[in-house]
């Protein structure tokens, strides 16, 4: 009954941290020269089963049959020793060493037993070009890359050591879509060359487009596993949350085009965004955002997107253009300011960003927010505890405790605290970064419901979201930015993924023209 | 090609910032000096200047780290005691001598390795306490200053190469003509080469090496791209514990004997650190080397060699010193103000 072309068996494997099981009773197999999507809602098992698998953790119980062979890893090394190679979601570079020390970091090409840098770099530069990443220097400091390009050198250096199972954690999730597209074609010629690849990603459209075969994991069980095409895509969606889901996106309130004529306009009017510039990063943006709208930030990766969220919230200096807060001029110069000024932002990357990690989530959500529950000088407990309790049910955060550090929480729930501890401030205007990023389908819907309920209760949002159906699903408008300016608007009938691509490609020129 | 090294330039602002701060203020003072450049006072200041240079790579490969080694100052006292000792007798025991303060500096710097690594205490609080244990063994090996040390060692050691030549009784007694090229250059400046750079400069091109620039970086990334922390941290502070030793080494055979003077070793330590700070070293861990604190040292010493040329009360040389490390700290902090994204000013 076994497979020869089967690498990797898990056997009654099973993990538990402390009294919590994150792993029950799988059984679980991959063959080679096959991609093997992997499905499940955050907490169901999927970074520990990785973890498992690339010698991170070791099963509590159960067993790893490599080769046919029982294996026991007790570190990364071992397991990457036998070709299994992860490319973890969390970034393993190491950002003050260059490029090419991070490429080859731990099998470095040496020359009477010292790293021989010369080497180092033309590997660096050959393993570069194979991932069509020429535009990296390889002696360039990590540090200073951006997140998609220091997401490309991190599969670079998994290529690198050649494996036979090569493991993508969300891999693609930080990518721009010409770096997917390579991403896939890598995968397409690793298959062709019997490697197995294990691919974990939220992005339902990826593991559909790319794996031969699919697991759905729940609980910490594996749940079915089953080929591409057997079963429809909401059957998936039903085998990964175990109910229904009636529609991933909430209703969209009716366009306001103008009917109420009585109303000034200027007056529903929250940010109004003139002749923005910033560096080399914003060319020149304009937009407004109305009260109870959400707005997109949409285009390519890096067209100044993420600049002009910070440039809003008064992080970056020297930026010239005019911001008009509800009709009278305002200008961001610190976060603390835009602030005290009902803004909120939801920052690119919770962990460092977003949140203490080490603190509870209760000192968490307290941050920007100590004075509303203080009396004179000290914090009344018992307003503190009112007011946590009312921001953990309002987000339905899972955790056993307020007083659990915010490091014990899923991804999706970690986003939320973010989330929250804005919520409790009442901002009018609220900047969103990517807040979907990395989060299993269930959180995301909560999330999609809860930012268009701060719509309907007249909040204005700014989403930036790399996730083309999110802003189509989302957003009242989108504003499709192209090399620091806005080149389209597009709303309505006009939302559709075609118009987002063409808009973001900068296409637009041509249909007009026509 | 220039490109290549403007940007070199680029990333190692720290670097080049301290050797020019460094050769305006060595030009500096052989200008204002009465008898200008002269290989004595070259000689004499190289020689006043080792010390705390090897004290000063021993700091950096903690600091690279992400650690702070307090002991340093202490392992050099220590391991002066026992040169003042074991450094004696005929020319080939007075070798052995010199490799057994090597080996008891290394020794103790690979015991405060296993200390941080297999006690789990941080290197701060870890090497605060051995050096205090390092000292307490200094007063025991030697209780009141002393030792005698040969003359002739000390001699060989602390000059010219063609003084070694000739002490030694090699190269026609320094006078061969292959010599000639090299014959002033100051010995101690030799030693510090092949005993600390030649060193220093491989074991940065090692998976060891390169992996403690690794963890002072980001030590989860480091155990996750499977380096080896571990042993990278032990090496760390063994490397610091032989560099200590080398100035301690030194100490013995500059002064031709040995003293536990622990009032000393505390501020060669403090020094050690303002030393790895002005050569571009990163407190932060990940950034920086043992060349630039090289430099760093000779920064702080050519300071304190400006009191003798333009008779200032030597009292003054503590807040003079000061006041420069806290202008150099300052420039380097200019670069923020250049920071137009605040946010990286907090990463």
């Amino acid at each position: 009954m076994t497979d020869p072309t089967e690498l990797i068996r898990l056997q009654k494997v099973s993990r538990y941290f402390g009294g919590i099981t994150a792993l029950k009773d799988v059984d679980f197999s991959c063959s080679a020269g096959t991609v093997h999507g992997i499905l499940g809602e955050n907490g169901a098992g999927k970074s520990t089963l990785i973890k498992i698998l690339s010698g991170v953790l070791s099963p509590s119980e159960g067993q790893v049959v490599v080769d046919g062979k029982p294996v026991r890893y007790r570190s990364p090394t071992e397991a990457a020793a036998d070709g299994i190679v992860c490319i973890f979601q969390e970034l393993s570079l190491i950002p003050d060493l260059s490029v090419a020390e991070n490429i080859f970091i731990d099998q470095p090409p040496r020359r009477f037993g010292l790293i021989d840098a010369a080497a180092q770099r033309r590997m660096a530069e050959s393993v570069l070009a194979r991932i069509k990443c020429e535009d990296v220097d390889p002696d360039a400091r990590v540090r200073d890359l951006s997140l998609s390009r220091r997401q490309m050198v991190e599969i670079a250096k998994a290529i690198s050591k050649n494996p036979r199972v090569l493991i993508l954690d969300e891999a693609t999730s930080a990518l721009t879509s010409r770096d997917v597209q390579t991403v896939y074609d890598l995968l397409a010629e690793l298959t062709a060359d019997k490697v197995a690849s294990l691919f974990i990603s939220h992005r339902m459209q990826e593991v559909d487009a790319l794996c031969d075969r699919l697991s759905v994991f729940r609980n910490g069980r594996h749940i079915q596993s089953f080929n591409k095409g057997d079963l429809r895509e909401s059957e998936i969606v039903r085998l990964m949350i175990g109910r229904d889901i009636e529609a991933q996106y909430p209703h969209k309130p009716a366009p306001n085009t103008g009917q109420n004529t009585g109303q000034n306009t200027a007056s529903t009017e929250a940010l109004r965004v003139c002749d923005l510039r910033w560096e080399s990063a914003l060319k020149g943006v304009d937009l407004t955002i109305r009260r109870g709208e959400i707005l997109g930030l949409g285009g390519l990766d890096g067209q100044g997107q993420k600049e002009l969220l910070l440039a809003l919230f008064g992080v970056l200096k020297g930026v010239r253009g005019r911001v008009e807060l509800n009709g009278a001029p305002f200008v961001p110069a610190s976060p603390a300011m835009c602030k005290s000024a009902a803004m909120a932002l939801v920052p690119e990357d919770r962990k460092t960003e977003g949140l203490m990690l080490s603190l509870s989530i209760a000192d968490n959500l307290l941050l920007p927010n100590y004075r509303a529950v203080s009396r004179g000088a000290l914090i009344d407990p018992t307003l503190a505890a009112r007011e946590i309790e009312s921001a953990i049910a309002k987000l339905q955060i899972k955790t056993a405790s307020a007083d659990a550090s915010v490091e014990t929480l899923s991804g999706g729930n970690q986003q939320k605290v973010v989330i929250a501890k804005w919520l409790a401030l009442n901002p009018e205007v609220i900047l969103l970064n990517d807040p979907t990023r990395g989060i299993d389908v269930g959180t995301k819907q909560e999330i999609y419901t809860l930012i268009r309920d701060l719509a309907s209760s007249g909040k204005a949002i700014l989403l930036y979201s790399t996730d083309y159906a999110e802003l189509i699903g989302c957003c009242d408008r989108v504003s499709v930015l192209y090399d620091g300016q806005v080149v389209s608007e597009l709303h309505g009938r006009e939302l559709t993924e075609e118009a987002l691509v063409a808009a973001a490609l900068n296409l637009q020129t041509e249909e007009a023209a026509c | 090609m220039l490109s290549r090294l403007a940007s070199a330039i680029g990333r190692n602002w720290g670097f080049t910032g301290a050797l020019l701060l460094f050769a305006a203020l060595f030009i500096g003072y052989h200008m204002l000096h009465p008898r200008g450049f002269s290989t004595a006072v070259f000689i004499q200041n190289a020689n006043e200047s080792v010390v705390i240079g090897f004290l000063a790579m021993a700091q950096t490969v903690p600091v690279l780290m992400r650690g702070l080694d307090l002991s340093v100052g202490a392992v050099m006292t220590l391991t002066n005691t026992i040169a003042s000792h074991v450094v004696t007798g005929t020319p080939v025991q007075m070798i052995g001598g010199m490799v057994l303060t090597l080996v008891a500096g290394t020794g103790f710097g690979l015991m405060n390795g296993l200390i941080v690594v297999y006690g789990r205490i941080q290197p701060i609080i870890a090497t605060l306490a051995t050096g205090a244990v390092a000292s307490g063994m200094a007063l025991l090996i030697r209780p009141s200053p002393g030792g005698d040390i040969s003359s002739d060692l000390n001699w060989a050691l602390t000059n010219a190469i063609f003084d070694f030549a000739e002490t030694l009784g090699f190269a026609e007694g320094g006078n061969a003509a292959w010599l000639q090229p090299i014959a002033n250059i100051p010995v101690p400046l030799v030693i510090m080469f092949v005993f600390g750079i030649c060193v220093w400069v491989p074991f940065k091109r090692t998976v060891t090496g390169r992996t403690v620039y690794a963890v002072g970086s980001a030590e989860g990334a480091a155990y996750m791209s499977g380096l080896p922390v571990s042993r990278a941290k032990i090496a760390a502070f063994t490397l610091a514990g032989y560099f200590a030793g080398c100035a301690g080494l030194y100490l013995a055979i500059q002064t031709s004997s040995g003293n536990a003077d622990i009032n000393q070793a505390g501020a060669y330590t403090l020094n050690s650190i303002a030393a790895v700070v002005l050569g571009g070293t990163s407190l932060l861990g990940g950034v920086g080397g043992a060349i630039g604190s090289l430099i760093g040292a000779g920064i702080l010493r050519t300071i304190s060699f400006y009191f003798r040329i333009l008779s200032i009360d030597p009292l003054m040389q503590s807040l003079i010193e000061g006041l420069v490390l806290l202008a150099a700290v300052s420039i380097g902090a200019l670069r923020t103000f250049r920071v137009k994204n605040t946010l990286e000013l907090f990463r």
